[in-house]
């Protein structure tokens, strides 16, 4: 028997009806070996609610192939229980802890069913933020410590609960859920396109246009609308944009984690050009109401284009200066260089994705496993790559796709000619009714998937969103395991995970 | 008496200026106008028009502690010298009492940070301790140099009969300068060993010590902060003085500049040390004053024979 429909990240969205369902017993036994092998991962695993219980999806990234497979299951959980993908394969924890909290499905095995987000409509409302399951060692020389989930400066919350033997961390337990909104939940609340693109730019603030991209690929998947050519470029332009914006701020604020002053003041000039010049496009310095679905309401002229080329040459410039530097700072290099490593062998166990895996040298990089618009066309992704795992390649990730995303743009934009033709967004456009869409986008962090299925009358019907923080928080707490617990903070920077993406 | 006056005024000087030069120096080196020269000072005037918010938790032991170490460090601020002035205050041995006011300020806020019961200020107060405990051997050690040059064993007695010094032992003085200028580095908690400027408290080492602190008592705590600079780069000001041109007036702006540039530059110009690392940082200081002491011991013997 079929156990998927396979299709891809550039195709439309395929019908309900096509997605096989199979027996779960039969899934389980593939994906116990299929998953043995890294050039498959977990893209999106959820359940629905529909007549008389649940349907379950998962959606399979094959990165050799760029093919995605998807597959559903109906199963009868309440007679006999699920067993635990996450015994098997770790990368399917959040997944099945997301799916106990919402409807207490019970899954044989799962090492820890903890809650994940603590949302308003879950299934056990006894379980609260007070109540959460820390783990607890004894022992008289150790000690816990609790930070958060108020912290100080300007973060989200979080609380993070770490046991130490002295100064060394033996275990860190990473608490969220406390920016729970209900995007999800928000997002089907009204069918009004306009409202959910913002929506969909508000489930990360940092990641503005990555999930907006998201969600207006999935509208123009549900549409069957090929965009054209210069939108697609000017999206690319758009992501590459917000890239170089979020990892200078990083590469500044890991330098003032360390109270290293001129880098953080150098980083910080530059990132304020690179949002300056989001802003001078679209209007807002972090990309909001740059991306609409099948159209755009900003599209580039002639002096935009010239305005970003010149801006970006100067960041791009300048920055190398400081990453030059950056290299030969020794006092730099010490505290950031064989810390916080998380080795490839743990982030491909964990399911870690986005830059934080490519710098412990496990490939990762939708834009070249499954590349959607320009990057399917134009652009042939060579991801940045480091091996060690450490603060600092996730540094040197960072500094090496900050001038990679600066080259995309230049080139892109070197011989582009706005044509003025490109159309304003369409809000109204009939979705395919019983359908299934998803995107996969490479957003700075890593990879975002959307998946959305339609009711017969073209309705949204249910929204599934996955910030790519989500695998990588369990990247964190390992990364700081016998670490100086002082060092937490770098580390903690060095990922930049996102609360409200985690918590939506 | 007007002597001691003049040298009590020139120290208050330099405790109020030596911040401003921080400050003004990390700004320009970040490319940055600045905030007022005396900003701190005004910042601790608004503290001190504040009333103080204290945790149930805490004892009487928490709300006595700033007082105490104002106190310890105001006492042992009288004690220092400028250059050829005289100090207020002056007995033989005061170079021991004098450490062991400072240490005794820095148990007063130990124990007051234990005393919050917070796991942060626990923290704080045991990497206090280890750092406290390992900069002592310093401390004692630069300023037995001091008193081994002249016999003396009061700062007054060392710095007025030091002119008389051969100038062979430049070379120590400015050694023991350093020594000093580090141990201000330790004792006021700034880069390379800590940084007063950040706000993760898991890397905090004095500042998550002050953190339950508020209005009067956070005034007082960062008053003695600078009273304390003060004493550390005089001292090694005195020091450098005695080899080239022992007046006040080459001593004066000699602290203020050489402790505000030194932290500024280095805070503008390096990371901070990985925590473990701190003690290695401070072990090689005492080692060097434990050089020092050797080297101005077997100088002084060859003088002699």
């Amino acid at each position: 028997m079929k156990l998927y429909l396979t299709t891809n990240n550039r195709a439309s969205a395929v019908a309900i009806s096509d997605i096989p369902v199979v027996d779960y017993a039969e899934l389980y036994a593939d994906l116990r070996d299929r998953m043995c092998n890294t050039r498959y991962h977990v893209g999106h695993y959820f359940a629905t609610e529909i007549e008389n219980g649940l349907k379950f999806y998962m959606l399979l990234l094959d990165d050799t192939t760029g093919e995605v497979l998807i597959t559903s299951f109906i199963p009868d959980y309440y007679a006999e229980g699920l067993a635990s993908l996450t015994a098997l394969h770790p990368q399917f924890h959040p997944f099945e802890r997301e799916m106990h909290e919402l409807y207490g499905i019970p899954f044989d095995h799962h090492p820890w069913l903890k809650p994940l987000r603590f949302p308003h409509n879950r299934r056990d409302k006894s379980s609260t933020m007070d109540s959460y399951p820390f783990y607890t060692i004894e022992g008289d020389e150790l000690h816990e410590v609790n930070v958060g989930p108020i912290h100080a400066g300007i973060i989200e919350p979080g609380a993070f609960r770490f046991i130490c033997d002295g100064e060394q961390v033996l275990h860190l337990e990473i608490a969220l859920g406390y920016q729970h909104r209900g995007v999800e939940e928000e997002m089907l609340r009204s069918q009004n396109r306009l409202r959910q693109t913002l929506i969909a730019e508000s489930i990360a603030g940092d990641t503005a246009v990555g999930h907006a991209t998201a969600y207006a690929e999935i509208i123009e998947k549900f549409t069957d609308t090929n965009i054209a050519e210069e939108l697609k470029l000017e999206r690319m332009i758009a992501i590459e944009l917000e890239r170089i914006a979020m990892h200078l701020a990083d590469t500044g604020a890991l330098a003032t984690d360390i109270g290293f002053q001129l880098y953080q003041v150098a980083c910080e000039a530059l990132r304020t050009v690179t949002i300056n010049t989001s802003q001078a496009w679209c209007g807002n310095r972090f990309g909001k109401s740059m991306i609409r679905p099948m159209g755009t309401n900003h599209p580039l002229t002639a002096e935009k284009v010239a305005m970003i080329r010149k801006n970006i040459a100067d960041v791009r410039r300048r920055y190398n200066e400081v990453r030059e530097d950056i290299c030969e700072a020794h006092t730099l290099l010490t505290r950031f260089e064989q810390c916080g490593l998380v080795p490839k062998a743990e982030m491909e166990r964990i399911g870690g994705v986005g830059m934080a895996a490519r710098s412990s040298g496990h490939m990762r990089d939708i834009r070249a496993t499954h590349p959607w618009g320009f990057y399917a066309e134009k652009i042939h992704h060579e991801p940045v790559m480091k091996g060690e795992g450490d603060v600092m390649a996730r540094l040197a990730t960072r500094m090496d796709e900050i001038l990679q995303s600066a080259d995309y743009i230049e080139s892109a934009l070197a011989t582009y000619t706005p044509s003025g033709t490109l159309p304003a967004p369409n809000y109204e456009a009939p979705l395919k009714g019983e359908a299934l869409a998803f995107s996969l986008i490479e957003g700075w962090r890593g990879e975002i998937c959307h998946v959305a299925l339609t009711a017969a009358n073209g309705d949204i019907a249910k929204y599934k969103i996955k910030d790519p923080s989500i695998h990588n928080w369990l990247g964190l707490a390992i990364a700081v395991r016998s670490e100086g617990i002082s060092d937490f903070p770098i580390n903690n920077k060095s990922f930049n995970l996102s609360y409200c993406g985690h918590d939506l | 008496m007007l002597v001691k006056l003049l040298n009590t005024l020139l120290m208050i000087v330099v405790a109020l200026s030596i911040t401003g030069v921080i400050n003004r120096t990390r700004a320009v080196l970040a490319g940055r106008r600045g905030i007022r020269f005396f900003q701190h000072i005004y910042n601790a005037r608004l503290l001190l028009r504040k009333g103080s918010v204290y945790s149930t938790t805490t004892t009487a032991l928490f709300r006595i502690a700033p007082t105490v170490y104002l106190g310890a460090a105001i006492v042992a601020f009288l004690f220092i010298p400028v250059a050829d002035l005289e100090p207020l205050l002056s007995f033989h041995g005061d170079i021991i009492f004098v450490a062991y006011l400072l240490a005794l300020a820095r148990v007063a806020i130990i124990l007051a940070a234990m005393d919050t019961g917070s796991s942060f200020e626990g923290m704080g107060a045991a990497r206090e301790a280890l750092y406290g405990a390992l900069v002592e051997p310093a401390l004692m050690m630069a300023m037995a140099t001091l008193a081994l040059f002249c016999g003396y064993s009061s700062f007054a007695d060392i710095f007025s009969t030091a002119q008389e010094l051969n100038m062979n032992l430049t070379i120590v003085l400015l050694l023991v300068a350093y020594v000093f200028i580090i141990i201000m580095f330790i004792e006021a908690g700034r880069v390379p060993v800590d940084d007063p400027k950040t706000h993760l408290e898991l890397t905090m080492i004095h500042e998550v010590m002050c953190l339950d602190y508020s209005g009067v008592d956070m005034a007082f705590i960062h008053i003695a902060g600078w009273l304390k600079n003060a004493i550390f780069a005089t001292i090694a000001a005195n020091a450098v003085a005695v080899a080239f041109s022992f007046h006040w007036w080459f001593a004066v702006p000699l602290a203020i500049l050489g402790a505000g540039l030194s932290v500024g530059i280095v805070e503008s110009l390096r990371a901070r040390n990985k925590l473990s690392r701190n003690v290695t940082y401070i072990l090689t200081i005492v080692a060097m004053s434990a050089l020092v002491l050797l080297t101005g011991f077997l100088l002084i013997q060859n003088i002699e024979i």
